[in-house]
């Protein structure tokens, strides 16, 4: 799999928001064997600087980083936070996100490919956080979207993959384009799901950070994960509404009266 | 002069953004400045001269989904 020419072995991208501990955070990220967190931009402050120690532990780690524009509500917001996370990160890629509305964080599409044309002229590399909505996908890789990344369900959720059907189409029309379920998962079973669909990897933040132990569903996603992407290529059976007896019928003893 | 760094009021002496970061306590640090929402790449800071009311961002790495 690879993103804008960048090859990953890992299908799973992991956020770094919401963990109990940096330390967890740590040992979370190496668990999941993700090659790639999300970090975001925030306002310094307080005499302790936390972002510098935010910053130290994941370039310990040695992942690359997807900077996002999170809880940008304009296409200003969104490409001027883009430029500050370009040379802070020295990274063109930006996962953008332009929210319209808080109650369920839905992307304002129309924001949103806005923004991507301006950063895809500016020479970004966009990974857009949008709805499974085909149109807008569409508009997306008409100004340059080479990745999509479609939500299952609202952000932190924890609901899974909401609209089948919309997800499966987007992945019938677009066989070529790197296609990311972002958002709303809860369970590893949800990301399995999701890779069984064809999609090419999963992100996913609260569902890690704020389990129980979020270093042991880490792997248990990256598990689910891997499985998914597994029998996906296995080509799975496609639901049928009789019943197909297993056993073969040829050849049974007649034992009835 | 007056300036809001972070949404709060500080009292600097007149000068350029790259002077009022490290009289605030930013010198060195891994930071990304916007003046009056526009973005001001680090390079630029030494001849970004700040005025009176001016709004300045400092942002940091953070955790983030």
């Amino acid at each position: 799999m690879s993103f804008y020419g960048v090859d990953l072995a890992s299908r799973l991208l992991l956020g770094t928001a919401r963990y109990p501990s940096p330390k967890l955070l740590a040992e979370a990220i190496k668990a999941s064997g993700a090659e790639v967190v999300t970090v975001s931009l925030r306002r310094e402050a307080g005499p302790e600087r936390g972002g510098q120690s935010f910053w130290s532990i994941i370039r310990s780690l040695g992942v690359r980083v997807l900077p996002n524009t999170a809880g940008c509500h304009s296409v200003k917001e969104a490409v001027t936070t883009a430029h500050m996370a370009r040379e802070m990160f020295d990274t063109r890629w930006i996962k953008l996100e332009v929210i319209r509305d808080d109650e369920t964080l839905q992307p304002d599409v129309f924001g949103l490919v806005e923004a991507a044309r301006v950063l895809g002229e500016e020479g970004f590399e966009v990974f857009p956080y949008t709805t499974e909505d085909l149109a807008v996908a569409d508009r997306l890789v008409e100004v340059g979207c080479k990745v999509l990344m479609p939500w299952g369900a609202p952000i932190g959720s924890a609901r899974g993959l909401n609209n089948v059907y919309g997800l499966k189409a987007l992945r019938a029309h677009f066989p070529e384009i790197p296609l990311v379920v972002d958002a709303g998962l809860g369970v590893p079973s949800h990301a399995a799901a999701a890779m069984e669909l064809g999609y090419d990897a999963v992100l996913l933040n609260t569902a890690v950070a704020e389990a129980g132990d979020p270093v042991a569903m880490a792997k248990a996603f990256a598990l689910a994960i891997d499985a998914g992407r597994m029998a996906f290529a296995a080509k799975p059976l496609e639901p049928r509404d009789m019943a197909v007896p297993s056993t073969p019928v040829l050849g049974k003893a007649s034992l009835g009266d | 002069m007056r300036i809001f760094v972070n949404g709060d009021q500080a009292e600097i002496e007149p000068g350029t953004l790259a002077l009022a970061l490290t009289t605030l306590g930013y010198g060195g640090k891994k930071v990304a400045t916007a003046v009056n929402g526009r973005f001001v790449p680090a390079p630029a800071r030494p001849a970004t001269e700040l005025s009176d009311g001016d709004k300045i961002e400092v942002v940091a790495p953070m955790q983030g989904g």
